[in-house]
């Protein structure tokens, strides 16, 4: 993986260059590492009625913050220093794009965290815990490959990502239902029911940005821009 | 001019001459990335073009500075010319006003026409071709007069104004049109010499405007000037490109990405892409050129 990346960031004249867009990569997949375990423990927190799991995960969204604004001024700092063109251009424009769906990210982790929180304090019957285990696992793959096509510089997985998000909209279409009826049953559970409801919908979102990420990985490589259009343009893209 | 011109025919002739037996280690890796001869990526034809080129070839003595290349360049756009030191690109643009052919050993060929007609016929007149096509140069040239003498120059040799009222109207408007006539106005007759470098610059624009030029050959007009001083020249392209062809080579890739329409990117004789400015800095087809533009030889 390094190998790669020196391969197509590394061999500047300016040594220093090199450094700093190096640096601003290794950032980024550090933050997208701490994001992706947030996700990952406010999910654990909530199947497992862990409050003080869900705690740590809602403290810890601060460091997300921060790093967001740290990566963001070494980006501004490449761009008034090197005047980055071409691909260099397009790594540090992406990672600033990116940067903010990680942050967000992070937010629909808190707020799992926070209705994990809520829910342990409640106790009992997990209705709806399964869905939540299903699509979580899902995104949070998502996630991890779209960090992982970044730092590979792959748009073949990137485009394969755009297209798991449509069927993660179904999975939250049909979990929706699944609670529907829950609600319908009884009443009672129409509360707990709308909490899970929430935290679905948070990872559902979580998929979007893992799609967007995807979105500017292919930027980067190919020098498109697919945003908003339908995934076959972006496959010929890709495929070009 | 012509001594001028002599002096800085000769040290482009310098640099080309060393381009092919430089072998500088950063570029080895490069040599082993194919350019293809004759094949330009991206677009270098235009449906109306003002200069025509068609296998071009520049030869100093035994040595091919310019190897087959072929471009339009078209009514009213700005081209940059871009490319590592050697790779042609000032040879290239001094083909347009046969600014080579001061130098004895230079031979083009190829089929060069501006409007149809060829560059390099016999029964083209040199003088005249001049006039329509301008240059300015990298250092500032004033000839050692004055201000108004200056640009009063070429209209004067040229016979475009036979009272004074018409030279003292086409000096005015031609130092208004390079920006330079509230500096200059209260002081026509100084000398030129005495003004500040970039002053001098647009001096020398304005000189190659008086002529009512069709073209203007920039090289590297800003390699001599402040920051603010190249902010003016640079606006004073922006400005001219409405009423002229304006061909310029920049070693700031910076300013071809802000002055140009249109960016062509030249490598050891070969013209590897021709493409618009804003593809050419986000995403360049050729991977040289991507190499040139983001710092990784040059």
């Amino acid at each position: 993986m390094t190998d790669k990346k020196d391969e197509v960031y590394g061999d500047h004249i300016s040594h220093r260059f090199n450094d700093e867009l190096m640096e601003l990569k290794t950032e980024f997949l550090r933050m997208g590492g701490l994001v992706e375990s947030q996700v990952d423990r406010a999910i654990q927190a909530l199947v497992n009625n862990d409050g003080q799991l869900a705690e740590e995960v809602r403290a810890s969204d601060k460091r997300v913050d921060r790093m967001e604004m740290d990566i963001d001024e070494e980006a501004t700092l490449i761009i008034a220093r090197r005047q980055p063109a071409a691909r260099d251009l397009r790594l540090v424009i992406s990672v600033i794009k990116m940067v903010a769906d990680l942050e967000r990210v992070g937010d629909e982790a808190k707020k799992i965290a926070k209705f994990a929180i809520k829910l342990a304090e409640e106790g009992q019957a997990p209705r709806g815990y399964l869905e939540v285990r299903h699509i979580g696992d899902h995104v949070l793959s998502m996630l991890r490959d779209s960090l992982d096509a970044f730092a590979r510089l792959d748009s073949v997985q990137a485009l394969r990502i755009m297209k798991e998000d449509k069927r993660v909209d179904e999975e939250y279409q049909a979990a929706t239902r699944t609670l529907l009826t829950f609600m319908m049953e009884d009443t009672r559970n129409i509360s707990r029911c709308m909490s899970v409801m929430w935290i679905l919908r948070a990872l559902e979102r979580v998929g979007d940005h893992a799609c967007n990420i995807a979105e500017n990985v292919i930027f980067m490589v190919k020098g498109e821009d697919v945003r908003h259009t339908p995934v076959e343009e972006a496959e010929k893209v890709v495929g070009r | 001019m012509s001594i001028n011109q002599t002096i800085a025919s000769k040290a482009a002739l310098e640099n080309e001459a060393k381009a092919p037996v430089q072998t500088p280690s950063a570029e080895t890796k490069r040599e082993s990335i194919a350019v293809e001869e004759g094949k330009t990526v991206g677009t270098p034809y235009s449906d109306n073009p003002k200069f025509k080129l068609r296998n071009v070839e520049v030869f100093y003595g035994e040595n091919r500075a310019i190897k087959n290349i072929s471009l339009d360049i078209a009514r009213n756009e700005v081209i940059s010319f871009i490319g590592p030191s050697g790779c042609g690109k000032s040879t290239f643009l001094r083909c347009l006003n046969r600014m080579n052919d001061s130098i004895g050993i230079c031979q083009v060929k190829g089929e060069l026409t501006l409007d149809g007609e060829n560059i390099y016929s016999s029964k083209n007149d040199v003088v005249e071709l001049r006039a329509r096509v301008g240059m300015v140069f990298q250092k500032p040239n004033p000839f050692p007069k004055s201000i108004y003498d200056n640009v009063a120059y070429g209209p004067r040799i040229h016979g475009l104004a036979n009272r004074k009222a018409d030279l003292d109207d086409i000096v005015e408007s031609s130092l208004r049109k390079a920006g330079l006539w509230s500096e200059a106005k209260d002081r026509l007759h100084d000398m030129a010499t005495g003004m500040s470098g970039g002053q001098q610059q647009r001096l020398c624009i304005a000189r190659a405007i008086a002529v009512s030029p069709e073209v203007i050959l920039m090289d590297e007009p800003c390699s001599a000037l402040d920051p603010i001083a190249t902010a003016k020249v640079e606006e004073l392209i922006a400005e001219m490109s409405e009423s002229y062809t304006i061909v310029i080579v920049t070693h700031s890739m910076q300013q071809a990405a802000r002055v140009s329409n249109r960016t062509a990117y030249f490598h050891l004789g070969h013209l590897v892409e021709v493409n618009e400015t804003t593809k050419v800095f986000t995403s360049p087809e050729h991977e040289l050129t991507e190499s040139y533009i983001t710092g990784r030889f040059g």
